[in-house]
Parts: structure tokens; C-alpha cells; sequence
């Protein structure tokens, strides 16, 4: 058995128990050192998982491939962002408590397990681990309604897709008699002769995963859990997660059904036009930000299911290079609403950043970066990742989605422009209170990326490139 | 010859204190009924050659479900006469309605069968182990150990999730210091005021009680001056 395969995520639950008890036996405040242990946790962990070898473990329950090496850095990249957007945050608002980096740390081992998933079961409780901390999560803010109303509601509908998800394997299991990934590929080499049992199976298990990424009919919980979790929450659960989410979704369709490709690919295709149009239109009638951008995150997941739904080499790194960009330019989005904030209390309307330009020059202008880059304007990084999923749906022959892309995001790229022109056009509001380094450093950051992409890809798309080779050999 | 004559009395008592468990008249006694049923039902078991069956049997099913309906039978006070009532008008549907479940159930043993070729369609095989106990234990401990390991994850972050949505720090409620109690000197609290005759007492010449030397922690602030405290949060958060 080769278990030092899993040695990251050996050391990232141990280290996330050690913080849980170094949190309840010590007294006196205590959390911003349990938030800088666990960064320090997730530090260690990729630093782990670049130094990790490649290979099957646990009889092939857990995977080690550059798939998998290339999400985990994403995402604890992402939590560690994450955490430290918190910092500021929690503690203004109350809920500065040391569970909170606890639960962040172990939904990123729950991610990790997701994007290293060789067997169904391995898969699942990956994801329920992974949920069942966002769901606490999202309820953190226990005292305020709406966070309570976005914990619950994510919850009972989570369960549902975690239900709808274990009929689906259940079903392919029953037909294919394997849990196993590379068993249900043998499984299913000829898909003609595959049963209407493991079809129905593979709709249910897209069906569940679907309502993980929050693509079109399966995306109601998301406009209420954006806006009513704790905004820090709204930013790690719109990156880390998606990430995650996706890749596994990516590689349970390309991996064990993609033979069945023919099969599932105009589905996905449906639920893909269908976030791409929702995220344009229905964003543009939104006022709070938070709204906004959970909209908006559908839209992208829209572009994201077009990689997808290529079924090809070309479209998994596609797939990659776009978490990639998305990650950092939502984080940076994300700082930014974190910082709107004034006499101490956080505001959430689009109306508040009116005056930006002129209050605060820097925010503005990274706020600026940002929402030029989620429309898709070059050089900015936004649209190389649009470029890679476009060039893939051609090259793929799949005209229709390509088209429909370019067209919605020209629209989208309405509300990302009208944040802009608030911010430097309108009668300015009053000024947003000074911001916490932590946030200037995050924004910062993730600027710099997302700006500078188009510098130096080469390592990002090489990577890609590198991990969507494993599937397509 | 010994197997036949215990499984008879395993069945026997198991059927009998079953029919005790719902004609009880006591609900205690039903409970304790129901113990008696799980324990023949594990006799039943181990004359299988389940014994890990049996086992979890004694072990959840006695030692901590009946154990919970026995607090819940005697915790809340659920009137059991009310529940009955009618029970003699219901009985007639009730006995037809089971009659056709148990037809159904009859008809769908008739035509069940296995495939033939079982042993050879199953992917995960059962490990060639003399005891089910050791067979589960190598399946679960060796096999599936990473799995095992998330699903114990799994069951401490719902425990984290619970406690952090549900415990709350009682700062309202009045703690015992005993340190305090046991500084307390009478000249703290108590004063004596000659009166003077049909004059009584003039409110201001009560002496305001001192300030308590250890009452220096947040929390006991908190329970005697909650509104002054809040407004003063209200205030830091203006600046």
C-alpha cells in the first residue's frame, strides 16, 4: 500500500486537529494564531504536494497525477486567500472565532480528496466532507438571519444533490459492478452495449456535481447563499470549491464515462448554455454586489462546462487555465467587497462604490482590473482563460457554444462595465473606511496576476497541458 | 439436537416478548420487552454463525437505542392511554391492510431468485476469513482504510459544526466565584444605622456597595451593566 502518496493530506488533517486543540485549550484570544497556523498548514501542505510522487494508492481509491497536483496548489491557494480575507472581516463582525480557520482547513482536505477521487466512494465523502464544513460555514454568522436562512438553505439542498449524486453511482455501480473509476471505464468501453441503467446512472451523478459547480438548473441555492453567508465565506465558496468541483466533474466524465461521451455531451452542453445565458441576463437587474457576483460565477461555470463538454484533451486544459484565472480575479473581486465598508459597517449595494475613483484611487483601480478581466478584455488575464475554452469548443466542432459564449459574454460584460462606471462616473458617495492590510495585500496581489498573466503563462498553460495529457494518454 | 431446541426458544421468546412490546400496558415494561426481543434476536444471529451481527446487536441496539427509549419513555410524559385510544376501531383495516403487505411480500419471495452466476459478477470479493468480525475488520481496516478515515473526518467536522453553531458562551447567566464569595466581609455589604426615633431612614445615607477587587473580567461586567457595556461596543465601532 502506498500511502505516502496521501502524505499532504496525512499532514493537513493532522495539523487541522493539532489547531482544533490548540484552539480549545487555550484561554484568551485566539484567533488570528490559529488563522496564521493553519496558512502555515496549507503552506506546508503544497509545498508537500509539489514534492509528492505520482501514482495509485489505496488500491485505487486515491489518485497522485498531475491533475491532481495541479488543482490541490490551486486550492490552497485559494483557502489560504481565503483566510486571510477573514481575518479583517470576523473579527468586525463578531465572529472572530477559531473554529472558523479550523472549518476552512478541513474543507480543503475534503476538496483535495475530491480532486484525487479514483473511486466513487472516495469521491463522495471528499464532498460531503468538503460541504458539510461550507454549510457550517455559511451559517458562521449565527446571529444574523440572513447567514443562518443561507446555511440552512445550502444545507437541505445540498443534501438533496448528495442524494440525487448517490442514486446516480449507486445505478452506474449496479450496472457497470465497479466503484472504481478505471473499472467502470472497462465497464463501459463500448458504450453500445452499455445498459439505459448506467445512462440514467451518469445523468443523476452530472445532475449531483452540477448542483456542486451551481451550473443552470441546479443553480437556485447560489444568489441567496452569496449574499446571505459571511462575505469572506461568499469568497473562499466561490473559488476553492469551484475548483474543485470541477476538476472532479472533469474528470469523472472524461475519465470512467468517457467513452460514453456521445452520451452525456449534449447534456452538459444544455446545462452549459443555459448558465452562460442565465449569468448574463439575470445579473443585470441585480443591486447588491454579492448577488451580483453569485450571477456572475454562474456564468462563468457556463464557459467552464464548455471545456467540458469538448471531452477532449484541449478542453481539459481549457478547463484548467480558466479555474486558474477565475480563482484569482474572484478572490481579488472578493477583497474588494470585503473592504467596502463604512463607519464600520459593511455595505453590499452597487451604489456604495460610487466615488471610488476619486476616494480611493488603488481599490478603485484594482476593482477596475478585475471586472474588465471577468468580461474578457485583453491583456487582462480573464481573457486568455475565455480564449483557451473558445479555441477547444472550435477545434471540437461545437460552433454552437462558442458562439453562444462570445455573445453572452458581450452581454455580461454590460454589468461588469456599469460596476466601473459607478465607481468613477457617478455623484460619489461617502468615502469607505481606511482598509485592513490584509485586504491591500490580497487585492494587490491578485491584481498583479491577473494583469500580469499574459507576461508569463507559460508555466500555467504548461501545466494544463501536462495534466489533461493523464486522461487523453 | 441442542442448535434445534435453542433456536426454538430463542424464536419462541423473541415472538412472545415482541407481542409484549406493543400489548404492554406500561410503557417501561414494553421497553424492557423489546431488551429481552433484541437479545433473542442476537441468540438467533450467533446460531447463524453472524456473530458480528449479534454483536452490534447487544452492543447499539441494547446497550444504546433501548437505553434512549427507556429516558425518553420515562423523560417525557407521553400519555400512552390516549395513543391507544381507538385502536379498537382501527384494528380491522389495520389487519387487512397487513394481510395484503404480507400477500405481496409472499408473492415477491416466490419469484426472487439469485443469478446464478453471482460469485463471479461481483467486483469487491468477501475476504476468504474464517470470522464475518475479521472479514469486516479487514475490509474496513485494510482495504477501505482511507475511506474509514474521511468518514471519521466527516463525523468531527459535523461535532465542530455543532458546537460552533449551537454553544454560546452564557454571559448573562451568574457564575459561582467562590474566590469572591469567600473575600466577602460583612463590612461589604452590611452597615448599621442607628435610627433615630420617628425619623426612619434617609435613602441617601446608604452607602453604595464597593467595588468588588476581583470583579475585574469582562463577563462579570457584563451581568451587571449589560446596556452600558453594548453601548460602549456602539461606540468603538463609530471611531
Amino acid at each position: 500500500m502506498n500511502w505516502s502518496l496521501s502524505l499532504p493530506e496525512i499532514v493537513l488533517a493532522v495539523c487541522g486537529m493539532g489547531i482544533l486543540l490548540f484552539g480549545v485549550v487555550k484561554r484568551d484570544d485566539k484567533t488570528d494564531i490559529c488563522s496564521m497556523l493553519t496558512i502555515a498548514a496549507l503552506v506546508l501542505c503544497a509545498v508537500l504536494v509539489v514534492g509528492n510522487s505520482t501514482g495509485v494508492a489505496f488500491e485505487g481509491q486515491f489518485v497522485g497525477d498531475p491533475i491532481s497536483v495541479f488543482a490541490k496548489l490551486l486550492i490552497l491557494t485559494a483557502s489560504a486567500f481565503a483566510i486571510l480575507l477573514s481575518l479583517d472581516f470576523n473579527r468586525r463582525a463578531h465572529i472572530a472565532r477559531f473554529e472558523f480557520p479550523v472549518l476552512v482547513l478541513f474543507a480543503t482536505l475534503g476538496m483535495m480528496m475530491m480532486v484525487s477521487a479514483g473511486n466513487m466512494m472516495s469521491l463522495y465523502l471528499g464532498l460531503e466532507l468538503q460541504s458539510l464544513s461550507i454549510y457550517v460555514l455559511a451559517a458562521f454568522a449565527r446571529d444574523d438571519l440572513r447567514s443562518a436562512e443561507a446555511g440552512l438553505k445550502y444545507f437541505v439542498l445540498g443534501a438533496l444533490a448528495s442524494g440525487l449524486l448517490l442514486y446516480g453511482i449507486s445505478l452506474v455501480y449496479g450496472f457497470s459492478g465497479s466503484m472504481d473509476f478505471q473499472g467502470i471505464a472497462r465497464a463501459l468501453a463500448d458504450p453500445s452495449t452499455a445498459s439505459p441503467g448506467v445512462i440514467v446512472g451518469i445523468v443523476f451523478v452530472i445532475a449531483g456535481l452540477a448542483f456542486k459547480v451551481a451550473a443552470v438548473p441546479f443553480h437556485m441555492w447560489t444568489p441567496d447563499v452569496y449574499e446571505g453567508a459571511p462575505t469572506p465565506v461568499t469568497a473562499f465558496l466561490g473559488t476553492a470549491p469551484k475548483v474543485a468541483a470541477v476538476v472532479l466533474f472533469a474528470r469523472v466524465m472524461m475519465g470512467p464515462f468517457g467513452h460514453a461521451l456521445g452520451q452525456w455531451q449534449m447534456l452538459i452542453e444544455i446545462v452549459s448554455i443555459a448558465s452562460m445565458l442565465l449569468g448574463a441576463l439575470a445579473a443585470i437587474g441585480q443591486s447588491n454586489i454579492k448577488r451580483l457576483m453569485a450571477y456572475s460565477s454562474i456564468g462563468h461555470m457556463g464557459y467552464v462546462l464548455i471545456g467540458i463538454a469538448c471531452g477532449n484533451a484541449a478542453g481539459f486544459r481549457g478547463v484548467l487555465v480558466y479555474l486558474v484565472v477565475y480563482v484569482f480575479m474572484n478572490l481579488g473581486a472578493f477583497a474588494v467587497i470585503l473592504a467596502m465598508r463604512r463607519r464600520g459597517l459593511a455595505v453590499e449595494t452597487i451604489s456604495d462604490l460610487a466615488g471610488l475613483g476619486r476616494n480611493d484611487p488603488a481599490l478603485a483601480l484594482a476593482m477596475t482590473i478585475f471586472m474588465f478581466s471577468m468580461a474578457g478584455i485583453p491583456p487582462l488575464s480573464g481573457f486568455f482563460g475565455k480564449l483557451y475554452i473558445f479555441l477547444a469548443a472550435v477545434q471540437s466542432g461545437l460552433w454552437a457554444l462558442a458562439v453562444i459564449g462570445v455573445l453572452t459574454s458581450v452581454v455580461g460584460a454590460f454589468y461588469y462595465l456599469r460596476i466601473i462606471k459607478v465607481m468613477y462616473f457617478d455623484e460619489p458617495a461617502p468615502a469607505f473606511d481606511r482598509r485592513a492590510p490584509s485586504i491591500s495585500v490580497a487585492a494587490a496581489m491578485t491584481g498583479l496576476f491577473t494583469t500580469f498573466f499574459f507576461v508569463l503563462p507559460g508555466p500555467v498553460l504548461n501545466a494544463a497541458a501536462a495534466a489533461a495529457k493523464v486522461l487523453f494518454g | 439436537m441442542i442448535t434445534m431446541i435453542a433456536f426454538y426458544l430463542f424464536a419462541a421468546i423473541l415472538i412472545a416478548s415482541a407481542a409484549m412490546v406493543v400489548s404492554a400496558r406500561n410503557p417501561v415494561h414494553s421497553v424492557l420487552f423489546l431488551i429481552l426481543a433484541f437479545f433473542n434476536a442476537a441468540g438467533l444471529f450467533l446460531l447463524n454463525g453472524a456473530e458480528f451481527l449479534a454483536m452490534i446487536l447487544v452492543i447499539v441496539y441494547v446497550g444504546a437505542v433501548a437505553v434512549l427509549f427507556l429516558f425518553v419513555v420515562m423523560m417525557l410524559d407521553v400519555n400512552f392511554v390516549e395513543l391507544r385510544e381507538g385502536i379498537q376501531r382501527y384494528a380491522p383495516i389495520g389487519a387487512v391492510v397487513g394481510l395484503i403487505l404480507f400477500a405481496e411480500l409472499l408473492m415477491v419471495v416466490g419469484v426472487w431468485h439469485f443469478s446464478p452466476a453471482i460469485s463471479t459478477l461481483r467486483v469487491a470479493l468477501t475476504p476468504m476469513a474464517e470470522q464475518n468480525t475479521a472479514a469486516l475488520g479487514d475490509l474496513l481496516y485494510t482495504h477501505y482504510i482511507l475511506l474509514f478515515q474521511i468518514a471519521g473526518l466527516v463525523l468531527l467536522v459535523a461535532m465542530i459544526g455543532a458546537i460552533v453553531l449551537t454553544l454560546r458562551e452564557r454571559t448573562l447567566s451568574r457564575h459561582q466565584v467562590i474566590a469572591r464569595q469567600i473575600a466577602r466581609s460583612p463590612d461589604d455589604t452590611l452597615e448599621l444605622v442607628s435610627v433615630a426615633l420617628n425619623a426612619g431612614i434617609p435613602a441617601a445615607s446608604f452607602r453604595r456597595p464597593l467595588a468588588d477587587p476581583l470583579a475585574e473580567q469582562p463577563q462579570e461586567h457584563d451581568d451587571r451593566h449589560p446596556h452600558i457595556v453594548s453601548g460602549a461596543a456602539h461606540h468603538e465601532e463609530r471611531h
